[in-house]
Parts: structure tokens; sequence; C-alpha cells
């Protein structure tokens, strides 16, 4: 599997990419969504893993672009709100599959992570 | 002036209801940052008791982010126990650069969101007026605000506090050429309640992209 992860908090997303390299899953990162379109573009990932609230490109704001360029790709996000309900009601997206509140736990996000390639 | 208190209460619980969603969105951060580097180290034991050698360097670098995360988090909750205690006195002597400073903290993470630098000018001695703590972080907010959206990405608003006669001037400067365009949505009513009971007052300049906030020396019952 090919996984990019993308949080404007360059010491989570490197370290969570560090994490899930111990357990066999390799994922490349970024702490800018400009640069997470340029890597879209370039590479084919399976799945993107992005924080909701980024600085001049918001994680849904960056879907929307990134499907553009893969339609085939899947989604996770993360999110600092209190709650998924919070989150959800600040959303109109229904298509995504899954919202994971930090702090995230590393076994439920790679349960995740394989469930949504499953599909 | 009834209906001016009414208007502000229910400013002032959307102004304390955005600053700590913020806040606690920031410490969200903190914890997630906290949370995948003391994994790390986990991850790391467990290595090491399957044989791995582990580089004692790597060990010290994710040791050393854990601290770092913590200061992030006091420094976060030691300006909102400042923001949060603006509430226990309506009316008192206020150091004005230090209340600038700590409503620009609160708006870091809403600047950084837009992209925007807030720079604050040190002040050369203190300068303290006596006014209401609250109101007046809450109609600095507002002028911030505002500002922001004008600014647009990638800039600088400036930040300084003056002395003058009598009175305390606040500057927010490099609003550039938009803020004629906003003259018409602000100051808005709440605003305007705000600049009524500090008996302030707010220059917009549109030719040098600046706002003025103007407060009295001390702000009467």
């Amino acid at each position: 599997m090919n996984i990019l992860l993308v949080d404007d908090e360059q010491e989570l997303v490197s370290t969570l990419a560090e994490r899930l390299s111990i357990r066999g899953i390799e994922a490349d990162w970024t702490s800018s969504g400009e640069e997470a379109l340029v890597k879209v573009t370039d590479q084919a990932y399976d799945l993107a893993v992005l924080d909701v609230k980024m600085p001049k490109i918001s994680g849904l704001e960056l879907q929307a672009e990134m499907e553009k360029i893969r339609p085939e790709l899947k989604y996770i996000f993360m999110t600092g709100h209190g709650s998924e309900r919070d989150f959800r009601s600040g959303s109109s997206d229904t298509r995504t599959i899954c919202y994971l509140i930090k702090p995230v736990n590393i076994d439920i996000l790679i349960s995740k992570i394989k469930e949504a390639l499953a599909r | 002036m009834a209906d001016h208190w009414q208007t502000l209460g229910e400013e002032g619980i959307q102004f304390m209801g955005k600053m700590s969603a913020s806040i606690s969105h920031e410490l969200k951060n903190v914890l997630a940052i906290i949370n995948e580097n003391a994994g790390l180290l986990n991850d790391f034991c467990r290595m090491s008791e399957r044989g791995m050698d582990i580089d004692p360097e790597r060990l010290a670098k994710v040791s050393d982010n854990i601290t770092r995360q913590v200061q992030r988090a006091d420094a976060i909750l030691k300006n909102m126990n400042l923001f949060a205690h603006s509430t226990d006195t309506p009316l008192t002597v206020v150091d004005l650069h230090a209340t600038l400073a700590m409503v620009i903290k609160l708006a870091t993470r809403f600047a950084a969101n837009r992209v925007i630098q807030l720079k604050l000018v040190p002040a050369s001695e203190p300068l303290t007026i006596t006014t209401r703590p609250f109101l007046l972080e809450n109609l600095i907010w507002r002028c911030l605000d505002m500002s922001m959206n004008v600014a647009g990405v990638e800039k600088t608003i400036t930040l300084s506090v003056i002395a003058g006669k009598d009175q305390a001037v606040i500057r927010f400067q490099g609003l550039g050429s938009q803020l004629e365009e906003r003259s018409t949505i602000f100051p808005s009513p709440q605003d305007t309640d705000l600049l009524t009971i500090l008996q302030s007052t707010l220059t917009i300049d549109s030719a040098v992209g600046e706002l003025t906030l103007t407060l009295p020396q001390a702000t009467s019952n």
C-alpha cells in the first residue's frame, strides 16, 4: 500500500510516518497542502490521511483537488475537533469514509487504513 | 445603555467560545504530537526487547520533542489562564502592551490559518489605562479579525501602542487597500457598542491601510 500523510504539524506527521514504517506500512508525508498536490500528481497513492484544518488549503478542499488528479484515491481525516459529531456538524461532506479524532491511536489508524483499502 | 450590555453579553460569550475552541484545537495538536512521540519511544522499547540496537541520539531527539511540546502546551495554558482571569474585575488598571500581546497569542492560530504574520512593536515603557479588560480584549480581537480579513494572505499586520495626552492609541498597520471596501460593514453595531462602553473611538485610514483605536486614560463606570 502507498499512503500519503498530510498535516501542517510536521512533528506529528513525520512521527506518525515513522511509526507506520515500523509496522511495515510505508507512508510518505508532507506538512503542506500545496506540496501534497504535487506529490499526488507525481505518484499514485492508494490512500491519503489528511488533517482537516491547515493553512492556505483545508483538508476538505485538498480532498476536492486531489479527486480531480486521482479519482480513485481514498481518504481518512484527522481532526482536532472534540468529537466526530462536532466535526460532521461543520461539514456537508458525506462521502468521506473515516474521521479520526486527535490524538490518534495507531492501531485504530492501521485498522481504518486496511478497511478503506479493502473497499 | 441596557441594550448595549445585552449585545455585549452575547458577543462576549461568542468571543470566549471562539477563543476556547481555538485553544482546544491547538492543545489537541500538542497532545497528538506527544502521543506519537511517546508511542515511538514505546516502539523503540519493543524493538530493543527483540534485540535491535536503538541509537541513544534517536531516543534523545524523541524525548526533546516531547519536552518541546510540553513547553508549548504550558505557554498556551498560561495565556488562556490570563485571558480567563480578565473577567475577574469589570473595571481595573491594565497594561495595554501586555493585553495586546495576550490577544495576539490568542489570535496566532487564526492568523496561521490565513497565512498572516502578526508583529507587535516592543514598548519602550509600560502604558497602563483604567478600563474594562475583557471588553477591551473583545474589541482588540474584533479589530484584529477585521484586519486579518482585509490584509490578505502572506501579509504582516503590525500592532503598536502609543501614549497620548490623557489617552492611549493602538495602531493596526499593514491592512492594504481592501480596508475601504469594508468600511460599510465595519464597525458593526457590536463594535459600536464596545466602542461606546469603552468610551473609545476608531479611525479607519484606507489610504495607508491603518486602523487606530483611541482609548481614554480612564474609562468611567
